[in-house]
């Protein structure tokens, strides 16, 4: 029988009908009225969750990690290495929209708020995992150190970003002493949407690290051939 | 007693957001474009642009079986 491309698993599936709710949907239901959010307020289902499903893909790259140092099955260390990957991405984006909706709503492109230097450190703790990896050539080493940084990585991203805001001031909402979108920002409508969103994003981003994951073990398997390939080269 | 009660009803009051009902007409939103239905063309191109990316992810998920099926083989 011929492949198709509609021949996908069902997770997939749900996560495009989830992204498409979410992105129509986010555009079109009546939200709060709120001075200074105005329109802005939608930025909810496309920037928040965004950052939800990071952290969750980060938390299924500390699974792995786990998974890794008890089995020490290589296949566990590909997969932490590309949900980080995949985590790494939304991290940016995340940055760089939050980013847009703060100039237009606080003022400026980069406020000193505690939520937002987390955020930033929190990027700069990942993008040491990704040089960390860089840096080792022996595989069974390179992957044992890597499950062990990125197991401290996921901490320092807890305290960063879910710690360390609600114990000092910051704006966003939730965090010192403001309100959080459970009392009125987020009211059951946008909740209709938002949860979708979370889910639709996460399953999304399991997709692309899945397509990274299988690319990697394309490339793993290569390498025989690769070798024969140079030496024929070389003689010839 | 009356008079307690119903200054403790009156101050539990103030607890429900009633005050966001009464800013909900003053606040600036994109009511224009909910009204004339220009929304709709918005949310039809977001629309279009997600399925042609999801229909390129589609395809790179059907070209990298192909890729696994003949690395098997």
């Amino acid at each position: 029988m011929k492949d198709s491309i509609f021949n996908l698993s069902w997770w997939k599936w749900l996560s495009i009908a989830l992204v498409l709710y979410t992105f129509i949907w986010g555009f079109l239901i009546p939200v709060p009225r709120l001075p200074i959010l105005h329109e802005s307020i939608r930025n909810l289902f496309f920037h928040v969750t965004i950052w939800f499903a990071m952290m969750i893909m980060m938390g299924a790259s500390v699974v792995s990690a786990i998974q890794y140092l008890s089995s020490t099955n290589l296949k566990f260390d590909i997969r932490a290495e590309m949900y980080t990957a995949t985590g790494i991405f939304l991290g940016i984006i995340g940055l760089i929209t939050g980013s847009i909706w703060a100039k237009n709503t606080w003022g400026a492109w980069w406020v000193n708020d505690a939520k937002l230097n987390g955020a930033a450190a929190t990027m700069l703790v990942y993008l040491a995992y990704l040089i960390l990896r860089g840096s080792m050539d022996d595989e069974v080493k390179r992957a044992r150190i890597a499950s062990v940084y990125g197991i401290f990585a996921f901490t320092m991203m807890l305290v960063f970003i879910m710690v360390l805001p609600r114990l000092t001031v910051s704006l966003h909402p939730g965090n010192g002493g403001n309100p959080g979108f459970s009392t009125y920002d987020l009211d059951n409508r946008m909740r209709t949407v938002f949860y979708p969103g979370v889910i639709g994003q996460t399953l999304l981003s399991f997709w692309i690290s899945e397509i990274l994951i299988r690319i990697k073990k394309i490339k793993s398997q290569e390498p025989e051939q690769k070798q024969n390939q140079t030496k024929y080269e070389t003689s010839s | 007693m009356k008079r307690l009660l119903s200054i403790i009803i009156l101050s539990l009051s103030l607890l429900l957001p009633f005050h966001l009902l009464a800013q909900a007409d003053d606040v600036e939103m994109a009511d224009l474009m909910h009204q004339n239905g220009k929304i709709y063309v918005v949310v039809t191109v977001v629309g279009v642009v997600l399925v042609g990316l999801f229909v390129f992810l589609m395809i790179i998920d059907k070209r990298l079986r192909k890729l696994e099926k003949s690395n098997r083989d």
